[in-house]
C-alpha cells in the first residue's frame, strides 16, 4: 500500500514538473520582452547574456516615446479601435437575431455564407479593395479599417447567434403574442439577455483592431497616420536594432491586451470553446 | 387562417432581411464585389495607376513558369504539412493537461493562452530578438547544455524550423478548443474502461481520441487552411531582415520563408504586378473552397461514425 502511495506521489511530482517547464517555456517570449525592457542596451548586446537585467533601468521607456511619434500613434490606435468596437457591437447582434430567432427562409442559407466567408483568404480580396479605396481617395485614411466594422464580423456573428439559440423562442413568441414586433423584441427582450455575449465581442473586437496589422499594412502608407502596429516596425528599420527600446515600446503597446485578457479571461476561454466546437 | 400565415411569414421575411442587411450588404461589398473583380483582373494586366488590359491566360501563364511560386507553394506546403500537425500534437498535450484538476490549473491555462493574445507583431519581434544568434536568448539557453545553436532566421536551412518552433506557441486557440471537446467526454466511459483495466495510454487511444476524433479533424483541416494564408509573420521577418518596410524583394535567406501568400503581397504591392498577383490569389482561393469542402463533409463524416451529436 505504501508502494503504491509512494508511486501515485511519484507521478503526481512528475507531472507537476511537467507543468511547470512548460509554463516556463511558454511564457518566456514575455518575460524575455518585459526582462529586455529594463535592461541598458549595452547589457542586453553583453556576453554571457544574463536573464536578468544587471542594472534595472527605466531609460529605455522615455527613449522610445521620443525615437517615434508613438503617442500619436497611440492616439490613431485608440480611435481605430473604439470605432471598431462600437461598429461591431451596433451589427453584431442585429445580424445574429436574424439568423437564429426570425425565423424566416434565407436564415440558413446567410447563416452558412457568414461560415463561408471566415474561409475567403484576405490575399483574394485586398487587390481590389485596395483600388477602389484609392479610386475614392480613402487610402491613407481610417476608413478602410473602420468601415467593415459596421457591417459584421463572421466569428462574432457565429459566437453571438449560437447564445441566441440558448434562449428559448417561447419568450419571444410569447412577446409577439401580446402585440410586440421584432423590433421591440430585439430592444426589450434580446438585447438585455445578451449582454454577457456582447463583452465577449467587445473584447475580442479591441483585440482584434488593437493588433491589425494587414490593414494598417495594406491601406496606411504615410508615416503620420501609422497606428502603433505598423510604427513599431520603424525602430528595426535602423542598420542596428536598439532591441531594448523596441522591446519597451513594444511592452506599452501589449499592456493593455495583457491586462483585458487578465481581467476577461473567462468570456474569452468561453467564446472560443463554443465556437471552436460546434462550428 | 392560412391567409394569415403566409401575412405572417411575409412580415417575418421582411424582419428577418431587414436584420440581417447590414451583414448581406457588407458581403456584396467586401466579399462578392472583391472576389469577381480579383477573378477579371487575373486576366489582366495593371498596376495601381494604369486601367486594366485584357491580357488573357499570359499571368496564369507566368505562374506556372515562375519558379518562385513553385518554391513559395513549396514553403507554403511545409507550414501546412509539418508545422500544422506538430501544433496540434501540442495543443493536444496542453489541453490534456489543463482539463485535469490540479492546484494552479487557472495559472497554467493562462500562461499556456497568453502567447496567442499577444499582438503578431509585438510578439514575432520578441522572437526575432530571442533567434539572436548571439544575444538571444534560445541560442544561449541551448549553450548551457553544450549546444550551439544555429543562425535561425539567417540560414536556409533552420528558417523554417524556426517558424515551426514559433508556431507550437500560438497553439492557445486550438488548446482551448480540445479542452472544450476533451470535457465533453462522459466521465462514465473512462470509469467502465478502467474497470476493464485499461491503463492511461489505453484510455487515451480508446476512450478520448475516438470521442474527440471530429473536433481535430476539423481543427487539423481549419489549421491547414490557415497555413495556407501563412503572411503577417514572414512579412514581419522579412522586413525586419531588410531594414526599411517593402524596402526588399525579400522571401528570407534563399527565398526560404517566402511563402505564397507572401509573395502574392509582393507582386500586387512591391513589384505592381496586380493581374498576376489576382491570379496567384484566385489559385490560392480555389484551393481554399476546396478544404473548406472538405472540411465540412469529413467533419461531418466523422461526426456520424462517432455515433452523431
Amino acid at each position: 500500500m505504501n508502494i503504491l502511495l509512494a508511486k501515485k506521489k511519484g507521478k503526481d511530482l512528475l507531472f507537476y514538473l511537467l507543468v511547470v517547464v512548460l509554463a516556463i517555456i511558454f511564457i518566456s517570449p514575455f518575460m524575455v520582452m518585459v526582462l529586455t525592457a529594463f535592461k541598458t542596451n549595452s547589457d542586453a548586446f553583453t556576453i554571457p547574456v544574463k536573464l536578468l537585467p544587471r542594472e534595472w533601468v527605466l531609460d529605455n521607456f522615455p527613449a522610445a516615446f521620443a525615437a517615434i511619434p508613438y503617442f500619436k500613434y497611440m492616439g490613431n490606435t485608440i480611435f481605430i479601435t473604439a470605432m471598431s468596437v462600437v461598429g461591431q457591437l451596433l451589427v453584431t447582434p442585429l445580424v445574429a437575431y436574424s439568423l437564429s430567432k426570425i425565423h424566416w427562409k434565407g436564415a440558413d442559407i446567410i447563416s452558412g455564407l457568414v461560415m463561408a466567408t471566415m474561409m475567403i483568404p484576405i490575399t483574394v480580396t485586398m487587390v481590389p479593395l485596395y483600388k477602389i479605396y484609392s479610386k475614392l481617395g480613402l487610402t491613407n485614411t481610417y476608413v478602410p479599417l473602420i468601415l467593415p466594422t459596421f457591417f459584421g464580423k463572421a466569428f462574432y456573428i457565429v459566437i453571438v447567434r449560437q447564445f441566441f439559440s440558448g434562449v428559448p423562442d417561447s419568450l419571444i413568441e410569447a412577446a409577439r403574442i401580446d402585440g410586440a414586433n421584432h423590433f421591440i423584441c430585439y430592444g426589450k427582450i434580446a438585447m438585455p439577455l445578451c449582454k454577457p455575449v456582447l463583452t465577449t465581442i467587445g473584447i475580442y473586437a479591441f483585440l482584434d483592431a488593437w493588433s491589425d496589422y494587414l490593414y494598417p499594412l495594406i491601406f496606411i502608407t504615410r508615416p503620420e497616420k501609422y497606428t502603433l502596429s505598423l510604427g513599431l516596425q520603424q525602430y528595426m528599420s535602423e542598420y542596428s536594432v536598439d532591441w531594448a527600446r523596441l522591446m519597451a515600446a513594444a511592452l506599452v503597446f501589449v499592456l493593455p491586451v495583457v491586462i483585458c485578457f487578465a481581467i476577461f479571461q473567462k468570456n474569452f476561454v468561453e467564446g472560443i470553446a463554443t465556437s471552436g466546437l460546434k462550428a | 387562417m392560412k391567409v394569415k400565415k403566409t401575412k405572417q411569414e411575409r412580415k417575418d421575411f421582411l424582419y428577418g432581411l431587414l436584420f440581417a442587411s447590414p451583414w448581406i450588404l457588407g458581403f456584396l461589398a467586401f466579399s462578392v464585389y472583391p472576389l469577381l473583380s480579383s477573378l477579371y483582373y487575373s486576366f489582366t494586366e495593371f498596376n495601381a495607376v494604369t486601367a486594366p488590359k485584357w491580357v488573357g491566360l499570359e499571368n496564369f501563364i507566368d505562374v506556372f513558369r515562375d519558379p518562385l511560386v513553385w518554391k513559395s507553394l513549396r514553403n507554403t506546403l511545409f507550414m501546412a504539412f509539418v508545422s500544422t500537425p506538430i501544433n496540434l500534437m501540442v495543443a493536444l498535450l496542453l489541453a490534456c493537461i489543463v482539463v485535469r484538476n490540479f492546484k494552479g490549473r487557472g495559472f497554467v491555462r493562462t500562461a499556456f493562452f497568453l502567447p496567442s493574445v499577444i499582438p503578431m507583431v509585438a510578439a514575432t519581434m520578441v522572437w526575432i530578438w530571442m533567434f539572436d544568434p548571439t544575444y538571444g536568448y534560445i541560442n544561449n539557453v541551448l549553450a548551457l547544455f553544450g549546444i550551439s545553436g544555429p543562425s535561425w532566421l539567417l540560414d536556409a536551412r533552420f528558417t523554417k524550423w524556426a517558424l515551426v518552433l514559433m508556431g507550437t506557441w500560438n497553439t492557445g486557440t486550438t488548446m482551448l478548443v480540445c479542452m472544450a471537446a476533451l470535457q465533453s467526454v462522459p466521465q462514465s466511459y473512462y470509469e467502465s474502461a478502467e474497470i476493464d483495466g485499461a491503463g492511461v495510454v489505453k484510455r487515451f487511444f480508446y476512450v478520448t481520441l475516438p470521442c474527440v476524433a471530429h473536433v481535430i479533424v476539423y481543427q487539423a483541416i481549419l489549421s491547414i487552411i490557415n497555413a495556407f494564408q501563412y503572411f503577417q509573420q514572414v512579412y514581419i521577418i522579412v522586413t525586419a531582415n531588410a531594414g526599411v518596410k517593402g524596402g526588399s524583394a525579400a522571401g528570407g535567406p534563399e527565398n526560404s520563408i517566402l511563402m505564397y501568400p507572401l509573395y502574392i503581397f509582393h507582386n500586387a504591392f512591391t513589384y505592381l504586378k496586380m493581374g498576376k498577383a489576382s491570379a496567384m490569389a484566385w489559385l490560392l482561393f480555389l484551393v481554399v473552397a476546396v478544404l473548406t469542402v472538405v472540411m465540412t463533409k469529413v467533419t461531418k463524416k466523422v461526426t456520424e461514425d462517432a455515433g452523431g451529436e
